[in-house]
């Protein structure tokens, strides 16, 4: 059924349609207005008009619609600026593609197998009865170097601070899978590294706060707030105003000041490039529907984006629900349960109260447990492009757990919550629609918090 | 633009020739009615001009000092629309003392803006500064506010180089705030000849008064860089003196009041001398 993990991953500029400098004969004009760029009536409002193209964003100021953008401190923007030309030139460099190809390979692991789950499959189908039930197929970037999808990104970023000459690595995580994977690539190129990481997520992560250890790094818990990635990325961002002439903030997901979001985003995006190979190879066709969680976004994103423009595509992201979106401040959803605002460099959905102030939220998973998302995906939201759902804490324990029984795979708490809106919706599809579910992460962190959960005696 | 209280404060000053006080304390810290007398007192007291902290529960720029206020504020229960009602009463007693509303965007932007910068300019505000909201999206808010009469204070730092500082001065009024080192408030202390050298660097391309601020904690600190600088900004040490000052429950106390004018005594007093 599967291609063998032989062919040489590529990292392709040209493949990945970039936005910026006119990539594509798309829709060159009038694109900005089509997009619904800001403009000095502070609108409120986000309804553009139906567009010939979703993957041409963001414009040269960031901005994805009404969202995105450059919300820093002064003392930041000259180095955003440097980091924004940075990583264009990276992008226009042959040797900068032909090294990133060349670890995501050899190092990473790439390319990640496509896997039929057949045993879910079927017994989704049970469940659904008659003719229905979707193929479901496992994006398996569980199995890349560090378990997870963020060593693509991170990848990518210690090259290019690299290429700027940055000598100081710092970084914020939730469950630990991003500070692993950069703990890892600064281990892997000699630079010194502290991760931020909220003191409540230190003590439900452990295994992931041992291995930081191990590879070198210094995590530093975070108190302030209640000590998860909100505050951990805060404190990450004060590191960075101080330390802004040695230090590159290698951000973990597709959110933050421009260009993070879109760098970070043309980064996964090999995940989505992949599929499209793989479903080509496999069933000889793209899939029909694309289902990924979604904290700040990157594993979805790095999905979604080589699809957008398939209009025959269905895309599902699927939000931390926590105790159900009724209970207040008890989820994670800022897309179902927020609305726009201002945080951490960019605007997008955020959960707040009244007055503003930002939200701590809840998530029994770490990695989704974040008031805000990366500003494409409030894009899309509003667009209408891609279809966000929410599935609570114990949707995401059960699906955990049938993924384990079913398939032998211990998925993260992160993509039990992706399994949790599979099992709602492969029931109700066809049996011939090719559905992909990202496995972003492997749930070896999390075998603690779940025997926890379930009373299991370890 | 017609002339602000923040213009003539500084014209005036120029007479006297001496650097203005800037005074920094959150709205709403430990409580409205403490915040209050605070406010009431600080121009007998020395304070020149205020900064009046709006209250953000992620405020990625401050110190450990200024989150702590910003928090024991919210925790009391101070909203932007009581911080409004703060200005306006202290309006009501001073007419002349300009009131700089400083903090982050996202209270601000979900106000929303513009019945914000009303609201302000109806309330008796002077000029803002918004941490987080750079030139490149003038149009969001500085402008605007200009529109209505209010001054959009912008932050140099020692980061913005003279490739920016042209974008930094484009659309600020009032005065420019120099940040002395680059990092957190109330962190390092500035380094005094570096500080001036990049005063005099910021003069040289701008006719506004420049202040200075962030590691400000003493009178002999503020009475040095005050050299060459239009005024010196301190925050981190008040709001210190009231976290000092209060009791176990971190309630105000007798003393919570005096703490703060007193310090600004001590400043105001190094100043002048």
């Amino acid at each position: 059924m599967m291609k063998k993990r032989t062919e040489r991953f590529a990292w392709s500029v040209a493949g990945n349609r970039l936005p910026i400098a006119g990539t594509g004969s798309v829709n060159r004009d009038g694109r900005h207005d089509q997009q619904g760029a800001y403009t000095n009536d502070m609108a409120t409002t986000n309804q553009p008009n139906k567009l010939n193209s979703y993957v041409t964003g963001p414009d040269e100021r960031g901005h994805f619609g009404l969202f995105g953008g450059r919300f820093v401190a002064e003392t930041l923007m000259p180095l955003i600026l440097e980091l924004e030309n940075a990583y264009n030139a990276a992008k226009a460099d042959p040797a900068f593609a032909e090294e990133l190809t060349y670890l995501m390979t050899y190092y990473g692991g790439r390319p990640s197998p496509l896997y039929f789950a057949e045993r879910l499959t079927e017994h989704l189908r049970g469940v659904a009865g008659g003719d229905k039930g979707a193929k479901i197929y496992f994006k398996r970037d569980e199995l890349n170097h560090t378990g997870s999808h963020k060593i693509n990104n991170c990848l990518g970023q210690i090259l290019l601070a690299k290429r700027m000459g940055k000598t100081r690595i710092i970084a914020e995580t939730g469950a630990g899978q991003h500070g692993v994977a950069v703990a890892t690539v600064c281990a892997r190129f000699g630079l010194p590294c502290e991760v931020y990481m909220g003191k409540t997520d230190v003590e439900r992560q452990k295994p992931n706060v041992v291995r930081m250890h191990m590879l070198g790094a210094k995590v530093n818990p975070v108190t302030s707030g209640a000590g998860t990635l909100k505050d951990a990325m805060n404190e990450a961002l004060r590191d960075w105003v101080t330390n802004v002439h040695d230090t590159y903030y290698i951000i973990g997901t597709a959110a933050g000041p421009h260009p993070y979001p879109a760098m970070v985003r043309d980064f996964q995006s090999i995940i989505g490039r992949e599929v499209r190979e793989q479903m080509m190879a496999a069933e000889g066709r793209l899939p029909d529907t694309l289902v990924a969680c979604i904290g700040g976004g990157s594993n979805a994103i790095g999905l979604f984006h080589p699809f957008l423009d398939d209009e025959g595509v269905k895309i599902y992201g699927v939000e931390a629900g926590g105790y159900g979106l009724e209970v207040s401040n008890g989820h994670a959803a800022s897309m179902n349960g927020g609305r726009p605002g201002v945080l951490h460099g960019n605007r997008t959905y955020l959960l707040q109260d009244g007055d503003g102030q930002i939200l701590e939220g809840h998530s029994i998973s770490a990695g989704l447990d974040y008031p805000g998302v990366g500003p494409e995906h409030s894009w899309l939201k509003d667009t209408g492009r891609v279809k966000y759902v929410s599935v609570t804490d114990k949707e995401a324990l059960d699906a955990f757990q049938l993924c384990t029984r079913l398939e032998g795979i211990i998925p993260a708490l992160e993509p039990s919550h992706a399994l949790a809106h599979v099992a709602k919706l492969a029931p109700t599809l066809p049996q011939n629609d090719l559905l992909v579910m990202n496995m972003c992460g492997r749930g070896d962190k999390d075998v603690f918090t779940v025997a926890g959960h379930l009373g299991m005696d370890i | 633009m017609t002339e602000t209280r923040i213009d003539k404060r500084f014209a005036a000053l120029n007479q006297e020739g001496r650097a203005a006080l800037v005074t920094f304390v959150s709205a709403g810290d430990p409580d409205l009615e403490t915040a209050r007398r605070i406010l009431s007192g600080l121009p007998e007291a020395g304070a020149d001009i205020i900064e009046l902290g709006m209250p953000f529960s992620d405020p990625m720029a401050d110190g450990p000092a200024i989150q702590a206020s910003s928090l024991r504020a919210l925790k009391s229960g101070q909203t932007m629309k009581k911080t409004l009602e703060l200005v306006a009463d202290f309006r009501k007693q001073d007419a002349d003392t300009p009131i700089v509303l400083m903090g982050y965007y996202n209270p601000i932007y979900v106000y929303p803006a513009e019945s914000f910068l009303d609201d302000a300019k109806a309330a008796g505000v002077d000029g803002l500064i918004v941490v987080d909201v750079p030139p490149e999206a003038d149009e969001e808010l500085c402008l605007p506010a200009i529109q209505r009469g209010l001054n959009f204070i912008r932050l140099a730092t020692p980061t913005t180089d003279e490739h920016r500082l042209p974008a930094v001065l484009a659309n600020t009024s009032g005065f420019v705030y120099y940040v002395s080192i680059t990092g957190i408030t109330g962190a390092a202390a500035p380094v005094v000849d570096e500080v001036h050298a990049q005063v005099a660097r910021i003069k040289a391309s701008t006719k506004l008064p420049v202040a200075v601020g962030f590691g400000v904690r003493t009178g002999e600190q503020a009475k040095a860089l005050a050299k060459g600088a239009d005024a010196v900004v301190v925050g981190s040490a008040l709001v210190t003196a009231i976290a000092q000052s209060l009791d176990d429950k971190g309630g105000a106390t007798d003393g919570t009041v005096p703490a703060v004018l007193n310090l600004v005594r001590d400043l105001s007093a190094a100043l002048r001398n």
